[in-house]
């Protein structure tokens, strides 16, 4: 098990048990982590999973591919940080990412 | 006096599932006509993920969303539907014969002896951009689409988005607006490169402006806007603005089918299980948009559903026939209907 941090817009931590090669998105939705919508299901079909991946993670979880950024345009308050958490992968690597829920999706 | 269009069963929402109901309908000779907000069939299918594939339908290991609706279309071919697209639909009332008429918001009206609502998540409607105190703006110096290009001659034009509707809306309306601005939060966009090669060789003429940034807030009275702040690279910009144009694609909204006055539960239409008959008597809710207990949003689920509900729709459409239950494989009527028996 590989462990992920979401912390909400409030300051919530929710640590979290996740299974590798799951995506984070699912792991939010599975343990209710308020602020991630998923209104497309994880089909990179929207931006309702936006998150901003902690600094020390940035370079460990990597850059969004072509279609991810065309998503993010969607997204509200775009840093260079942000990922649509539907797109990343959990594994070995990440165990102990941290990840942030913007103040709202979209 | 308008025209009324007439059919035996109007369809609310052309995804997979009103789709599919065409075929079940069909085969009990009952004439479709499908209304749906985008410009062709598939609903989420078409708009939201057409390259993705799809795992469980039944007999299909695998098939991509749009091959599906292609199927589909396919399949209900012999029963000849008809389609009226980008259209929601307003209204819906029962008349006093018991039948229904349906208004568009263009004004289209539709009357049937059923109603499907197929609507899935809703209606796609545009997505109101994530920028602050944008509300008041709205219809007014804010436009998600363009109807007539004259509503922006002589105004200071702020275009948002880096897909085709902004791209193409920042060409043809820069001969007619005072100024254009481009707002795009990076320099790649999704449009076509040719707009784009084009909106850049402007740029270079200074004939329009391209600035990469996010539109942070807006200053304006009464609704009407004077300038836009843009949070770019190098800081803030603040642009004259009179007139916005956002391009932030596409959400699902519950829209008008909260004004019909049929019961909800959570954005959803309860129905029953035996006919998926709403809490008004010759309407219908099937796939995404209808709730009963243990329901689950699949294609799937809404396909079962339709073949139910067409039974019922059937009953009130032709009251007091007998009712044939037939397999398409063996039966000759039902091939006939089909187009297959020779």
């Amino acid at each position: 098990m590989t462990k992920l941090t979401f912390i909400a817009h409030d300051g919530t931590h929710f640590d979290v048990d996740a299974e590798n090669g799951s995506t984070v998105m699912e792991n939010a939705i599975r343990n209710a982590v308020p602020g991630i919508e998923a209104e497309c299901g994880g089909a990179c079909a929207c931006a309702t999973c936006h998150v901003y991946v902690d600094e020390a993670w940035t370079a460990e979880v990597g850059e969004p591919e072509a279609m991810e950024e065309d998503m993010l345009d969607f997204a509200y308050d775009v840093q260079p940080n942000s990922r649509l958490s539907c797109q990343i992968k959990v594994r070995d690597a990440l165990d102990g990412l941290v990840v942030r829920v913007p103040a709202r999706q979209g | 006096m308008t025209n009324i269009t007439r059919t035996d069963v109007l369809i609310i929402g052309a995804g997979p599932v009103g789709l599919f109901a065409v075929f079940e309908l069909g085969l009990f000779d009952m004439k479709c006509h499908l209304i749906d907000i985008l410009d062709r069939p598939g609903g989420q299918c078409a708009e939201l993920y057409p390259e993705k594939p799809i795992y469980d339908i039944p007999g299909w290991p695998s098939i991509s969303a749009q091959g599906l609706v292609d199927k589909l279309l396919v399949q209900i071919h012999p029963f000849k539907p008809e389609f009226t697209y980008n259209r929601m639909v307003s209204s819906l009332e029962k008349l006093e014969d018991g039948s229904f008429r349906v208004v568009t918001d263009e004004n289209e009206v539709f009357e049937a002896k059923v109603v499907v609502i197929a609507a899935g998540g809703g209606s796609f409607q545009p997505k109101r951009p994530p920028i602050p105190g944008i509300e008041p703006y709205e219809g007014k110096s804010v436009f998600y689409s363009v109807r007539r290009m004259e509503d922006f001659r002589g105004h200071d034009l702020v275009i948002v988005g880096g897909g085709d509707s902004a791209l193409d809306w920042t060409l043809n309306l820069q001969p007619v607006a005072k100024s254009v601005t481009l707002v795009h939060r990076r320099p790649e966009f999704r449009a076509a490169p040719d707009s784009v090669n084009k909106m850049y060789a402007m740029q270079e003429m200074k004939e329009l402006d391209f600035q990469v940034g996010q539109v942070t807030g807006l200053t304006g009275a009464d609704g009407q806007l004077s300038s836009a702040i843009i949070k770019g690279p190098d800081g803030d910009v603040e642009v004259a603005c009179t007139r916005m144009l956002p391009f932030f694609g596409l959400t699902m909204k519950l829209g008008p089918i909260a004004d019909w006055g049929l019961n909800l539960h959570e954005n959803m239409i309860p129905v029953d299980t035996e006919k998926f008959q709403t809490s008004v008597p010759g309407i219908f809710a099937v796939g995404d948009i209808n709730w009963y207990p243990g329901k689950l949003k699949l294609i799937l689920s809404g396909f079962h559903e339709v073949a139910l509900m067409a039974q019922a729709a059937k009953r009130i459409i032709s009251p007091g026939e007998r009712i044939v239950f037939q397999y398409t494989t063996s039966s000759t009527s039902l091939q006939k209907k089909l187009g297959v028996h020779d």
